[in-house]
């Protein structure tokens, strides 16, 4: 299993066709706390870059991108009864939802770890 | 001789145990706490006298209503000692400096008080006889005429009932103008730097929103505008000035470009009060704006009357203008312009925002500043609102980084980020350090372009003394807050509640008030 991120702080699961997505801890951290996480439907398809969810904090509401283009196949339940499994968990247990990929290759544009690492860093 | 019958001198220390010791009844002198509204009244009272009603046929079908409605019953001095107790515990503009950025929270001259509360124009019905309202009608037209001369625009729809109700207004008179030629565009462009109510306006269109970032200097970055514009883009909605307080330079190159790609510009003018006077929007070429008469032309949150914004149209979007539209015939005389009287003129007018008028209070109120200031005295607002404003950055920019104090001016806002604020100390910790300070908190988090963002706009109508008072108090605050000073977090100390869980306020919100274990019994002995 690989791990992608992208600019706008959301991570990638890839297990073979099954893209798992969530936000990131420093994204969590900025928002503070978590109140409300608005998940996308089961079938919905979006394409990279696409609007797929929204999580609000006392501070602001964000979107959530797609990092990639799929179809939803599952969405995060838990979070709906528990948005703060956002802030104290958020790259495993606080995922948002899982894509099955349409393009592969999109993988290519994402950063790794490292290199989000350093990007989180510049800013 | 006087003799001080208590024992104490001014120069008895009252200690600290004292301050912190309870009272029996919660009051602390003149801070009285205050019980809901359903805690003190019953039920089984009531403040006045009702007849019993008299025995009608029911005609509900079974739906009547099968367990008491719950509202609490209060006597009169019940009732007035309540909200007069809960209304000493607010903030307000006549009590201190409002520094709520964005808002415009100057002082409400009084004057307008007046003006609106004359009989002619407070006790109006919306459908009396138009023959019998011509002051009034000619009160609305008149103010069109200010708004339009002041902006440099064509026409002007006064209905809509605020800002974000002027944005919609605007919305759909660019529609209806697509729409007019054919032109089925689905996109609009808000950028980075816009107010927060913009991208919901354009959604609530039914238009897909799509971002237009900033550029490290705060403003609209012009070059991502040009590479995004296209045939699918009806408009772009832009706060000028925005909301980093900062004068979009590039207005008029931004709207040529925009209207070369066959799209229209909308500007929110919630900011207007730092140009009003010295710029023309429609000189800038802005198709649309709406104008918040309880920013600009005072009455503000709390200090007067409800919101209002009319909104000004380009000669492009003037036929599409809402109903009623007031117009002066040549007589003198003053008509309102309805579905039924609408002329070849106004045949493409998109409708109505509202089944009357519009806020008439608001209308008087907003005429009487414009005429008790004059064109020469709206100029000095926008110059002292803006001078006021750079004295705040300038003054504070030492002990708050002020992310784009380096660039120049601000126009009516002073913008600082967190940076710098101790390890673990947060925008939030000095708003709250503000409140002990006798200050509501400035506007914070937004815009969401700086981290932490503090927005203070002190307006013209405050003196030196109350900004350099002010100042102080800020800059106390901050440096507590970057020298890691412990108390700070629990800030505030002294205000009638204490630092508030808003998280658990948002997560689990009690929205309703359930009362616990049964009925109140009915109080013993009264």
């Amino acid at each position: 299993m690989s791990r992608y991120f992208t600019e706008d702080h959301e991570w990638v699961d890839v297990e073979g066709e099954i893209a798992t997505v969530g936000i990131t801890d420093y994204a969590q951290e900025q928002l503070g706390d978590i109140v409300f996480v608005e998940l996308p439907a089961e079938g919905a398809t979006f394409d990279k870059g696409d609007d797929a969810a929204v999580v609000e904090s006392v501070k602001a509401a964000s979107d959530v991108y797609a990092p990639v283009s799929g179809e939803v196949i599952e969405a995060n339940a838990a979070l709906e009864g528990e948005p703060a499994l956002v802030n104290s968990d958020a790259e495993e247990d606080g995922w948002f939802f899982k894509l099955r990929l349409t393009d592969a290759s999109e993988l290519e544009s994402l950063m790794d770890e490292a290199a989000y690492a350093k990007y989180v860093d510049g800013l | 001789m006087t003799i001080n019958q208590s024992g104490w001198k001014p120069e008895i220390a009252v200690s600290g145990a004292v301050l912190a010791s309870p009272t029996a009844t919660g009051n602390r002198a003149l801070m009285l706490e205050e019980p809901l509204i359903f805690e003190i009244g019953g039920m089984e009272r009531t403040g006045v006298d009702l007849a019993e009603a008299p025995a009608a046929p029911n005609r509900l079908g079974g739906m009547e209503r099968a367990t008491p409605i719950g509202l609490p019953g209060l006597s009169e001095q019940e009732t007035v000692r309540h909200y007069t107790r809960l209304s000493r515990q607010n903030y307000a503009i006549d009590l201190g400096l409002f520094p709520l950025g964005s808002c415009t929270m100057k002082h409400n001259p009084r004057l307008n008080e007046k003006v609106a509360r004359m009989p002619g124009f407070a006790d109006l019905h919306p459908l009396a006889p138009q023959s019998a309202v011509q002051g009034a009608l000619a009160v609305v037209h008149e103010l069109g005429e200010w708004l339009k001369t002041l902006t440099g625009m064509a026409a002007v729809a006064m209905s809509p009932k605020a800002g974000a109700h002027g944005e919609l207004c605007g919305l759909l008179a660019i529609r209806a103008a697509l729409e007019a030629r054919g032109d089925a565009r689905s996109v609009i462009l808000v950028p980075e730097s816009a107010h927060g109510t913009n991208p919901a306006t354009a959604a609530f269109c039914g238009y897909a929103v799509e971002d237009i970032p900033a550029t490290l200097e705060g403003r609209v970055d012009l070059a991502a505008l040009e590479a995004r514009l296209g045939p699918d883009v009806a408009a772009v909605m832009i706060t000028n000035p925005n909301t980093c307080g900062l004068f979009e330079r590039d207005m008029k190159r931004i709207a040529d470009a925009v209207h070369a790609a066959g799209a229209l510009v909308y500007c929110d003018g919630a900011n207007f009060n730092a140009i009003v006077g010295r710029v023309r929007p429609g000189d800038l070429g802005i198709d649309a704006m709406h104008i918040n008469l309880h920013k600009t032309f005072s009455t503000p949150h709390g200090g007067g009357g409800p919101g209002s914004g009319p909104v000004v149209l380009s000669e492009a979007l003037a036929p599409f203008a809402p109903l009623p539209i007031v117009e002066k015939d040549a007589d003198g005389v003053f008509h309102l312009v309805e579905e039924e009287t609408a002329g070849a003129d106004h045949g493409q007018n998109f409708g109505r925002m509202v089944a009357f008028h519009g806020q008439m209070g608001m209308f008087t109120r907003a005429l009487a500043y414009i005429l008790s200031h004059g064109a020469d005295g709206l100029r000095q607002v926008a110059e002292d609102a803006v001078l006021n404003a750079n004295y705040i950055l300038r003054s504070l920019e030492d002990v708050l980084d002020a992310p784009f104090g380096g660039t120049g001016p601000c126009m009516h806002e002073a913008l600082f980020s967190d940076k710098g604020l101790a390890e673990g100390f947060s925008t939030l910790d000095v708003a709250k350090g503000l409140i002990d300070e006798g200050y509501h908190p400035m506007t914070m988090y937004f815009p969401l372009v700086v981290h932490g963002a503090m927005l203070i706009e002190p307006t013209e109508t405050e003196s030196k003394a109350a900004l350099d008072q002010f100042i102080m108090a800020l800059r106390s605050v901050a440096e507590r807050a970057k020298a890691g000073d412990e108390a700070l977090k629990g800030a505030p100390w002294f205000a009638p509640r204490r630092r508030l869980d808003e998280t658990l306020a948002a997560r689990k919100p009690k929205l309703v008030w359930e009362e616990v274990g049964g009925l109140a019994e009915p109080a013993a002995a009264e």
